[in-house]
């Protein structure tokens, strides 16, 4: 019944030079609703990062969102100015970036960066913003004594966290997380997600989150959506993209990981290079599980199995 | 035949140390603690552990790209670092490959792929003449599954997977026995990791070369490797047969690193408390004295090593780990002056 | 055709800092043009900067080597009166001692441009040795060469230079070691911090898995990806050896018997150009001299920017903040761009 927090219909976004123009996102269509999760799976290149920092319109040139629209609790993100587009970013939607744990400021201390935000955005006195570095540092889990830690004093998974209670700081109502986990080894990468879940649950935000990684959607997502090339392919409750994917490519990205159990067989490997040519637009299979049609020779797989 | 029951690689207390900070800082990081690894012909080794490890530093010793501080390590039955102190000869450079983990950095920007196939050829002898040295490079190109028209390009014009392959190729021009493979896959999208794994598996089996395949991936060990072993803190913690240390890990950093697998299709939740658990039983001092920084072992001895069962074998050295009383097979062995005993 | 199916495209497109497009997740590739030589010299010619550099530098090497062709005469000969302002007979007039101030800058410019890209060779090379040596040979190795390297940074040039050449023999020779000893240090500097930072790459590691031999690594695997510091590096060395010899020459301790701009300037204060305003005797070598270090520094900023995409001007003027263009029609009517797209879309 109510409006979606977030409504992207038809976004195109293109990269346009003087030799060619690369079209990243090609009329791509969903909305995330309040407090929902939605995950965007695909691999490099087909175009996740580019919507994610479209939404905040943060592509530099020679990007051009080239159509469609982006709606935003109603706001049209496509019409602000400059200055609304700086109150709209942090406060209304956040945003982690790829091995945003390497961008923190080396020459301040943690306390120091993310009080920054609070006397920036919102001009309470520096003691009042160390104060709520302290609150947001308990969110997640890190003892108050950091504050006066410098980054590389800590772990990347430590910084991970703080990038992330960063981004919850002004709590907006979404937060895009931009492969959040990579550069982590296995064991934090899990911890994060469960650290990730346990914020959100408690502050109650959206979640865009966008990976190659399929796996680390398991227990967060309650919608997906899977990306090839700059199209949709599938959209669907996370469960029910578990459990029946019906595009091959999805099927194909859940049976990449090995078992740990059963007996040692052979996987088949998905090929690099032009798997689909032309992508046709996402059909209703269910009223919510929405396919692109497509036939199982349309997945070219390698030959080498 | 005799040849093959040499182990291809045996190490015996491997040790190295790092000084970190300026040229007259004394402050020392133990990044390899004595470590004994023997890999037999043909046979895929997979090497498990975090960062920090000191998986990585073990293969660098291994490559020679580093000077082990201590022990000693023989490739098919020659003292390596007797023969050649500091440097490797050109035989064992012929023998023992590395293919690194970063497949962005692997590859020098300013060369075409071309260069990366024919340096080892031309340097190893293994093609000489022009027209020999085309047919090689393609050849190699056609084992890795690549068009022979990508020998022109450069390596910003691959994807990560295209260039793990080149890697792969590079390796193989030289006929090598032994790959040391560092986290070959840990930097791909997932959806071409298993590509790169299968290949690297088919052209061990088919040419015979053993592997030292080093993951923080439990699943693609198992997938890829005969015997696994876990290390943790620069000690090897548990090892043996695959399939029987995953059925029964018997160490608590093994059972993380079980728990820790990605899967999507698994089904039991992340349970916070038993990770929670598990990581206090690793890394707390008072129960166990393993230390999540630079690798303080367990500071009164070295914990004890248990041997679990012969066949299939698995080991493991865990001061928690308490003996079944009516397991069969199992022997206690005190870890003193182990570095002689057989680990493996 | 989208990214995904064009990792060369997404590379060319070198689309800027923060978070760029589906990078893969780790560090994005390196700038596309890193091809080596060929390419940095492509570049420059299409770069304005680089190409006014270059149309300057080319000028005064065309003046140097056609010296005895376009000279008005020997720069030596007393052709006219003392201090006698321009005219048609003396372009740019005469010195106090009645020489043509013209064929004395014309011959001039060999002796500067001489010892300047000699200067500027010699001590890239040395800077170079021992920067690549520091990086690749190890810590005993690089220990020493940078406390050699420190104590020349720190001994005081201008002394330096003043003591050498007051001890040893008068000559070219002379002003040029003189030169390379006082300046090798500082690209030594530059120069092994930035081979010290591609020693640590992985592909160094693999050249050496492949048993490439040191010198080869040094020269052929770590020296091409440095082509762009070591242009800067020669071209600062060049500026450097241009301005310090006409700074010891005007100081009386360069080689006083050869026709060089810096000499030129000795000259002109010793007779006493300044005191009588004979602005025509000292103008010309200082404009020289300025000349040919600002096409050196347009050069400078032409490799920078071709090395470094980030560095040039976009097509379009964009402040660092200005958020993502939206295309015209798009914005307000979104359905019938919508409908309007399926149909265009080939």
């Amino acid at each position: 019944m109510s409006t979606p927090l977030l409504e992207i219909e038809d976004l195109s976004v293109e990269y346009v030079t003087e030799a060619r123009t690369v079209r990243a996102v090609d009329r791509v269509t969903f909305s995330i609703a309040e407090r929902e999760v939605f995950g965007l799976a695909g691999e490099s290149g087909c175009g996740k990062s580019t919507i994610a920092n479209a939404i905040l319109r943060l592509l530099r040139d020679p990007a051009v969102i080239a159509g469609g629209s982006i709606r935003f609790a109603g706001t049209d993100v496509l019409a602000l100015s400059a200055n609304e587009l700086r109150d709209f970013r942090w406060r209304q939607v956040a945003m982690v970036f790829q091995s945003a744990m390497n961008s923190l400021n080396p020459v301040m201390t943690i306390g120091d960066q993310i009080a920054d935000i609070f006397t920036t955005h919102e001009g309470v006195s520096k003691k009042a913003a160390i104060a709520r570095a302290g609150e947001l540092l308990d969110l997640v889990g890190i003892p108050r004594d950091r504050l006066r830690s410098y980054p590389h004093q800590l772990s990347g998974g430590m910084r991970q966290r703080v990038v992330i209670a960063m981004a919850t700081a002004l709590r907006p109502p979404l937060l895009i997380m931009d492969e959040p986990t990579t550069a982590l080894d296995v064991v934090v990468q899990q911890e994060i997600m469960a650290q990730i879940k346990e914020l959100q649950q408690e502050l109650g935000f959206a979640i865009l989150f966008i990976t190659h990684d399929i796996s680390l959607m398991v227990e967060l997502s309650d919608r997906m959506a899977i990306m090839y090339a700059g199209r949709f392919v599938e959209t669907a409750p996370a469960k029910e993209i578990f459990n029946a994917p019906k595009h091959p490519y999805t099927r194909a990205l859940m049976n990449a990981f090995p078992p740990m159990g059963g007996p040692r067989t052979r996987l088949r490997g998905l090929g690099e290079g032009v798997r689909f040519r032309d992508i046709p637009d996402l059909e209703a299979v269910t009223p919510t599980h929405w396919v692109a049609p497509s036939t199982d020779d349309d997945l070219i797989s390698e030959v080498i199995a | 035949m005799t040849e093959h029951d040499t182990p291809v690689l045996s190490t015996r207390g491997l040790q190295k140390t790092f000084t970190i900070g300026g040229s007259f800082s004394r402050k020392q990081v133990r990044a390899l603690g004595g470590v004994d690894l023997d890999i037999a012909h043909g046979e895929i080794v997979a090497l498990v552990g975090e960062s920090g490890s000191g998986k990585s530093t073990l293969a660098r010793c291994i490559a020679r790209l580093e000077q082990p501080s201590g022990g000693t390590f023989m490739f098919e039955g020659e003292d390596i670092i007797a023969t050649s102190k500091r440097r490797a000869t050109r035989e064992y450079r012929s023998a023992v490959q590395m293919i690194f983990q970063d497949p962005f950095g692997s590859l020098n920007p300013v060369h075409r792929i071309g260069h990366f196939l024919e340096r080892p050829l031309r340097i190893h002898g293994a093609a000489s003449g022009r027209a020999a040295l085309e047919q090689a490079k393609r050849r190699l190109m056609a084992k890795v599954g690549l068009p022979d028209e990508m020998l022109d390009r450069y390596p910003h014009e691959l994807s990560g997977g295209q260039r793990q392959r080149i890697a792969i190729a590079r390796a193989l021009a030289v006929n090598p026995r032994l790959l040391l493979a560092d986290e070959p896959t840990s930097m791909l999208d997932v959806s071409v990791r298993i590509g790169v794994l299968n290949l690297m598996r088919n052209l061990c089996e088919e040419q015979g070369i053993s592997m030292l395949y080093i993951t923080h991936d439990l699943a693609s060990a198992r997938y890829l490797a005969d015997r696994i072993v876990v290390m943790f803190a620069g000690e090897f913690v548990e090892g043996g047969d695959a399939m029987e240390l995953l059925a029964q890990p018997a160490h608590p950093y093994t059972r993380l690193l079980i728990s820790a697998v990605p899967d999507p299709k698994r089904t039991d939740p992340f349970d916070a408390v038993e990770r929670a658990q598990l990581r206090r039983e690793v890394l707390q001092p008072t129960q166990c004295q393993w230390s999540a920084e630079a690798v303080e072992p367990c500071s009164t001895e070295k914990p004890v090593f248990h041997r679990l069962s012969e066949k299939p074998e698995h080991w493991v050295r865990c001061g928690l780990y308490a003996p079944p009383a009516d397991a069969p097979g199992t022997a206690l062995e005190h870890a003193v002056d182990d570095q002689e005993n057989d680990a493996a | 055709m989208s990214l995904a199916q064009n990792p060369q495209a997404m590379a060319e497109l070198d689309l800027g800092t923060g978070p760029g497009p589906d990078g893969q997740p780790q560090a994005a590739p390196p700038p596309p043009r890193k091809r080596g030589g060929g390419g940095l010299l492509r570049g420059l010619v299409g770069n304005t900067k680089s190409v006014a550099g270059i149309v300057i530098l080319i000028i005064f090497l065309l003046i140097a080597v056609l010296a005895p062709v376009i000279s008005p005469g020997d720069p030596n000969l007393i052709t006219g009166m003392g201090s006698q302002p321009p005219s048609p007979e003396h372009w740019l007039g005469t010195t106090a001692k009645g020489q043509d101030v013209l064929a004395l800058n014309i011959w001039g410019s060999r002796s500067s441009l001489f010892v300047g890209f000699s200067v500027g060779i010699l001590a890239l090379l040395v800077g170079l040795l021992v920067g690549l040596a520091s990086a690749y040979l190890g810590r005993w190795v690089d220990n020493l060469l940078s406390l050699v390297t420190n104590v020349f940074l720190l001994l005081p040039g201008l002394p330096l230079l003043v003591i050498l050449a007051a001890f040893l023999p008068q000559g070219l020779g002379t002003v040029i070691l003189v030169l390379v000893i006082t300046g090798w240090a500082g690209s030594a500097r530059v120069l092994r911090s930035q081979a010290m930072s591609i020693r640590g790459k992985d592909f160094v590691g693999a050249s050496q898995v492949t048993g490439e031999s040191g010198l080869r690594i040094m020269f052929r695997e770590m020296l091409p990806n440095m082509a762009s510091i070591v242009m800067s590096t020669f071209l600062a060395c060049v500026i450097f050896g241009i301005g310090a010899q006409a700074g010891l020459e005007f100081l009386g301790l360069g080689d006083i018997s050869t026709v060089s701009w810096g000499t030129n300037l000795y000259w002109a204060s010793n007779d006493g150009a300044l005191l009588t305003g004979a602005w025509w005797v000292f103008v010309p070598p200082g404009v020289c001299i300025a000349l040919v270090a600002f096409a050196l520094a347009l050069v400078n900023y032409g490799v920078d920017e071709t090395t470094n995409p980030r560095l040039r001007r976009p097509r379009r003027r964009t402040t660092p903040d200005e958020p993502t263009r939206v295309a015209a029609f798009s914005a307000t009517n979104s359905v019938q761009a919508a409908v309007s797209q399926k149909e265009q879309t080939p």
